[in-house]
């Protein structure tokens, strides 16, 4: 019996004793065993973006959310800005291959360019993760909206306004033709709209991400069609200039104007002045979390890189006058600084 | 060979070359008007009175920034950096009339505008010095300065690209989008800034100089004009010109966007003033030629779009416009050798 209670007091204290002593300490609870190897595989790694430009809602959005996000993780993230030139931005990532970070993240200015150096910067060992703008040649991770969906999105979207009753007539403003985001784009209208032969395009012409091009364009458009039924746009930041010009001919309510991009606070403002109708937002918060999630994947994994390649194409919102206070809640309307201090 | 008859073609007194002259002109006019007479028999719409006043604004910024350039050609000189201009200065007054780290509380737009204003004399007196005092070839020189100007506004005041206008700046609005009697603001505003400058060449000391200069600079150093500081005002006017031109294109999509810098926006000048008549080696045509060129070139976008012709089909044909234009120019205004000197283009 005596020998029993010593047992017991014996087992009691040696359970008491780290509790009693955790409490004096701080040590409660136990370590996260795998915690100390994910911090040290990422501590000290280097990431380059490489985006077509800086200075504009989408990659200032996904350059700040990448430095909110992995910095604190002792990630070094820079930027090589080649100002909308594809040459310097090829010049910018052979230099990386020289420099060798351990990450590039390419933003694509069209779908052939940065091809071959991706695969060079690969072949280097240097991990590439691709962002909303793809290269013909598929690396580690893309990240980025599936633009043949937009463009069925819009299409649909437009075929719902445009039916019977009106005059089905539709134009379309691309960007730069040669881009990834008006290429797919294109094909995923032309997917829907060749099975909707009451949809006429009446005009299909390029302004080259410009607003000034889109509203001339667009006027010109109008005038000729003044029943014009809808028009899809590639971008919401060239078609403030295609909504400029339907709110001027006074066609903002006959008019169905989509378009699509970031989901930044001026398509929300735009949205709200009835510029736009529609805007299929790619969301950048989260393709910036996407990306840094995609990034932070990586460099835990150990593999080789282009070992493994997959894409994470972005759940789109469809933003409307009407659902803005939903979505904002889901980080549609955000603005850089938003993301900056996030 | 110049003579002093043509050298006084921009003193305009009549003479027997200006017969040459007019035949270039009657080519632009010629070809402008069978292709607008063609367009409105076989393109039903294209004669209605919208579309042609859409015509019309969607050329008048182009329109404006020759007006600009065709004076600086005039003296024999070129400046690429306008549409920098355009887009920085505009750019600068927008960003300074919202909060900034400058003014936290941001500006109220006239006075934003009034900075911006002073921005662009800042560098276009730059400009104009370097042109004027270094010797250097406009060409070259104003090619750097639009790059210098683009970085400077970038670095300083800029965090983005696309900048919206105030909700106090609706007097830009008005000049972009605004109408007057039916009749587009911006469209009034292109015929004020041609009647404007075709006066002041022809009426002025100043313009005078500017064709003495763009004839034969030495010549007209030699005759007493002042050279120099000509040179620097006729940079700072086309920087005014650029500037207004600007507004307009802010007033009309609600921003400015500075990436028109990397645009083929200052290509498309050239070639409305050359297209129009205004020759690369100096000296000759007026705001006139300024008018047909714009008008050749509106006509041909408008024509294109409502025909829905490709993009890369529409780049071609502008393209080779550009080189028969070209062509034309170095047939009736060749290089004179006796005043052509490296960098000229």
């Amino acid at each position: 019996m005596k020998q029993m209670i010593k047992v017991i007091a014996a087992a009691a204290l040696t359970i008491a004793a780290p509790l009693a002593s955790g409490a004096q300490t701080g040590k409660m609870g136990i370590n996260d065993p795998q915690r100390a190897a994910v911090y040290d595989a990422l501590k000290g790694k280097k990431v380059v973006f490489v985006p077509v430009a800086l200075g504009f809602d989408l990659s200032d959005g996904w350059y700040a959310g990448m430095k909110s996000q992995l910095e604190p993780l002792g990630i070094s993230v820079d930027v090589r800005d080649p100002n909308w030139s594809a040459d310097a931005g090829a010049r910018a990532i052979a230099s990386l291959i020289a420099e060798r970070p351990d990450v590039i993240v390419a933003h694509n200015p069209d779908v052939q360019t940065y091809a071959k150096l991706l695969r060079k910067a690969e072949k280097r060992g240097i991990h590439v993760v691709q962002i909303n703008m793809k290269s013909a040649y598929a690396t580690d991770a893309f990240i980025g909206a599936d633009y043949v969906d937009i463009g069925r999105r819009a299409a649909q979207a437009v075929v719902e306004r445009c039916g019977a009753g009106t005059s089905g007539k539709v134009a379309i403003v691309q960007g730069v033709v040669t881009a990834a985001a008006s290429a797919y784009q294109l094909r995923g209208i032309s997917d829907v709209l060749s099975k909707h032969p009451e949809i006429k395009i009446v005009s299909n012409q390029a302004a080259d991400w410009d607003a000034t091009k889109a509203r001339a364009i667009t006027e010109t458009t109008l005038q000729q069609n003044p029943d014009l039924c809808g028009i899809i746009g590639f971008w919401d930041g060239m078609d403030v200039g295609t909504g400029a010009a339907v709110k001027q001919a006074g066609k903002a309510d006959s008019v169905f104007v989509v378009t699509s991009g970031g989901g930044g606070k001026a398509g929300c403002d735009n949205l709200r002045q009835g510029v736009f109708d529609l805007d299929i937002s790619y969301d950048v918060p989260g393709q910036a979390r996407d990306l840094s999630n995609a990034i932070e994947s990586i460099l835990q994994s150990g593999f080789k890189p282009g070992a493994y390649k997959y894409t994470l194409y972005t759940p789109l919102q469809m933003l409307t006058r009407d659902n803005l206070e939903k979505y904002r809640t889901f980080g549609a309307c955000w603005t850089v600084d938003d993301l900056k201090s996030r | 060979m110049k003579t002093v008859q043509d050298r006084s073609d921009g003193t305009h007194t009549a003479s027997p070359v200006r017969r040459l002259k007019l035949t270039q002109e009657s080519i632009i006019v010629t070809i402008t008007v069978v292709m607008f007479a063609a367009f409105a028999l076989f393109l039903p719409g294209f004669l209605s009175v919208g579309n042609l006043l859409t015509l019309l604004r969607s050329v008048s910024v182009l329109g404006i920034l020759s007006v600009g350039m065709g004076v600086v050609v005039i003296s024999r000189g070129i400046d690429l950096s306008m549409v920098a201009t355009l887009a920085m200065g505009t750019a600068v007054a927008v960003v300074l009339a919202q909060p900034n780290p400058y003014f936290p509380q941001g500006l109220p737009f006239w006075q934003g505008a009034l900075l911006g204003l002073l921005f662009v004399l800042i560098v276009t007196s730059a400009t104009g010095l370097i042109i004027a005092y270094a010797d250097l070839p406009a060409v070259f020189a104003t090619l750097a300065m639009g790059y210098v100007i683009y970085g400077l506004g970038r670095s300083l005041f800029l965090s983005g690209e696309a900048n919206y206008l105030p909700d106090d700046a609706g007097w830009v609005v008005y000049l972009g989008r605004g109408l007057f009697h039916g009749i587009p603001v911006s469209i009034l505003c292109f015929i004020a800034v041609l009647v404007i400058t075709e006066i002041i060449l022809r009426k002025t000391a100043f313009g005078l100089f500017v064709y003495a200069m763009g004839d034969n600079p030495v010549a007209a150093r030699s005759a007493g004009v002042p050279v120099r500081p000509i040179t620097v005002v006729i940079y700072v006017f086309a920087g005014l010109v650029a500037y207004f031109a600007g507004l307009l294109t802010a007033g009309a999509v609600n921003n400015i966007n500075t990436r028109i810098f990397n645009s083929t926006l200052i290509y498309d000048v050239l070639m409305v003033v050359v297209v129009g008549g205004i020759g690369l080696s100096g000296g000759k045509g007026s705001m006139k030629n300024v008018v047909f060129g714009t008008l050749l070139i509106g006509t041909l976008l408008n024509g294109m779009i409502i025909m829905n012709v490709s993009y890369i089909q529409q780049n071609l044909i502008k393209g080779v416009i550009l080189l028969a234009a070209i062509l034309a120019d170095t047939i009736f205004n060749p290089r004179d050798e006796q005043t052509s000197q490296q960098g000229d283009i």
